[in-house]
């Protein structure tokens, strides 16, 4: 709201101008990457991008409602799941629980996906959102451990060693197996989600997420009850990691229990971090830095995190608002 | 003038051997200013906590227009026309001095379920907050950060966001402490305009604030209401003046 960060200031001029040129670039991707002869970037890309959309739901209750989930993976993993046990009884022709048949079109997949994250979500948040601070870490690990075993003992689909998704799913009838394709796709739901959260954190709701995390106490002697809110954005937070899931469950033609595992939940936080905590666009540059330097200096040697670890220090001490803090500074100002 | 807004009867409040609130009863009537003041650790602010929500008492009722609201939430008991200021200042302080008054008017008009328009440019929203900072003096301000405003502009602050709540009973927890001699009149003021339209329990240490607003004053003393009474009355009284005004033996 400061004079600098008005529509037709330089700054925010600038910036419009950077996003723009983001936009385009990614559109102009995977055709650029096929005719310079680096074809896999395209999947590289497509990877980043359904990662954007997890760290993104989590930054939305972390870094705008400062609640520090540390059990996120979990409903990457069930999003995940879902697809992979809906194509797995649609190829064995076995209806589940004898009640619906498999199916492999993302017009179902999806949306099932997003309702079965939302109602975990509800479910979990509820309980987890009794407790605050330390408590609140320790119980969404718990949770999100406890699914984690679940799957690795359901041997009926895969246990350890996960589900194989031989074929992408259709959407709408649509072959969307081709890389270029699922890449249109899957930046195509990234977008709206994108759009959505712009949307969602200067709204009402958002403008309430916020005041949450700065002081609880002042937001209940204005006549707010906190819980409400801050389960429902555990809610929507909880579906966009399962949007995000079901993507890569269909991009990578896998699912296992690693999508739910502790660590998932710990990537997805860096990348926050990383990034720009409750700012828009911070997670998916965290996405786009982390999965990056994950892939080049793994090249290099297995042991990649030594490098990372230290990396990751230095953000923290010295670039704070993270990455997109930087840019922000470097651009002119910060109008978020 | 004389029915009473807030009843507190025989309310109790233990933190292990200490008696934060020890049987105290406490009449507020509508419309009246009434001061609370009495020695540090008296239990002031823990009574206001308990009349707010914040803490639940051992045993005793709080009513409001005569309903019991012990078993009501913060929340609730907001909607029922109660608000609270912060002695140690309680803000958004990444926000600006306009977008805390204006969440205060969202709040007050009902559910914030809305996801999809910007909250930041809703007329309805602030032009209400605007004119509640113009009344609290802050109106050269209302686009400053909280963060880079003064404790003086803090504790204008906090009475403007309670205002912007719309309460019948207003519980002011030392909106004096800590303000400049200037500040502290300016202050003084704007309480006594709003005097006669919204009742106010103020616990204050500033007797001259209080002697000069309050149409009424208790005097708390470990957790108890030793005396009430009008200012003439409690200046008058020897067991106040033995136990606060240290005077004991003249």
């Amino acid at each position: 709201m400061d004079e600098t960060c008005d529509i037709a200031s330089p700054v925010k001029r600038r910036r419009a101008a950077l996003l723009v040129a983001v936009l385009a670039a990614l559109l102009i991707l995977p055709f650029a990457t096929q005719a310079l002869g680096y074809g896999s970037l395209t999947s590289f890309a497509t990877r980043i991008v359904i990662t954007a959309i997890a760290a993104s739901s989590l930054n939305l209750i972390l870094g705008y409602g400062g609640m520090i989930s540390f059990g996120h993976a979990a409903f990457y993993g069930v999003g995940g799941y879902v697809v992979g046990i809906l194509y797995a009884h649609a190829r064995s022709g076995e209806a589940i629980w004898g009640l619906m048949p498999g199916t492999s079109d993302l017009a179902v997949t999806l949306p099932l996906g997003l309702l079965v994250c939302g109602l975990l979500a509800l479910l979990l948040g509820a309980i987890s959102l009794r407790t605050s601070g330390v408590q609140f870490i320790m119980i969404t690990l718990a949770f999100a451990q406890m699914i984690y075993f679940l799957f690795v003992s359901l041997k009926a689909y895969g246990g350890d060693d996960g589900l194989s998704v031989r074929r992408r799913n259709e959407f709408f009838g649509l072959d969307v197996r081709d890389d270029t394709r699922f890449y249109f796709l899957s930046l195509g739901l990234a977008l709206l989600w994108f759009g959505f959260m712009a949307r969602l954190v200067n709204s009402r709701f958002g403008l309430v997420l916020r005041g949450i995390r700065q002081s609880e106490r002042r937001m209940a002697v204005i006549g707010i009850s906190t819980y409400r809110y801050k389960l429902a954005a555990y809610v929507i937070a909880g579906m966009g990691a399962g949007l995000s899931g079901a993507l890569m469950t269909n991009y990578a033609r896998f699912v296992s229990p690693d999508m739910l595992h502790w660590v998932q939940s710990g990537e997805l936080m860096i990348m926050v971090i990383l990034g720009g905590v409750g700012t828009l666009l911070g997670p998916a540059i965290g996405a786009v830095v982390l999965l990056s330097l994950e892939s080049v200096l793994a090249a290099y040697t297995e042991h990649w995190q030594v490098i990372l670890g230290p990396f990751l220090v230095l953000v923290i001490l010295f670039w704070r608002g993270g990455i997109n803090g930087l840019i922000s500074r470097l651009t002119g100002a910060r109008c978020e | 003038m004389s029915d009473v807004l807030l009843r507190v009867e025989n309310l109790a409040k233990h933190f292990g051997g200490i008696r934060a609130t020890d049987d105290l009863s406490l009449d507020v009537r509508s419309g009246e200013l009434h001061a609370l003041i009495g020695p540090n650790g008296a239990g002031k602010t823990t009574l206001i906590s308990q009349l707010i929500g914040e803490m639940q008492p051992d045993s005793g009722t709080i009513r409001m227009n005569g309903i019991v609201i012990n078993t009501l939430s913060t929340p609730q008991r907001v909607a029922r026309g109660l608000a609270r200021t912060f002695q140690i200042t309680e803000l958004l302080r990444e926000e600006t001095a306009l977008a805390n008054v204006a969440l205060a008017i969202q709040a007050r008009q009902g559910h914030s379920f809305r996801f999809f328009a910007d909250a930041r440019r809703e007329r309805d929203l602030l032009d209400p907050a605007m004119a509640i900072l113009r009344n609290a003096g802050l109106e050269h301000r209302a686009r400053i950060h909280v963060a880079a405003l003064s404790h003086g502009e803090h504790k204008q602050l906090e009475l403007a966001i309670a205002l912007a709540t719309e309460p019948k009973l207003l519980l002011l927890d030392e909106p004096m402490a800590g303000l400049g001699a200037v500040e502290s009149q300016d202050m003084t003021m704007i309480l006594k305009a709003l005097k006669g339209r919204i009742t106010m329990l103020l616990v204050e240490h500033d007797m001259q604030a209080v002697f000069a607003l309050a149409d009424r004053i208790s005097v708390l003393v470990y957790g108890q209401v030793i005396a009430t009474g009008t200012s003439a009355e409690i200046q008058a009284n020897t067991d106040v003046r033995t136990a606060y005004l240290g005077e004991g033996n003249s």
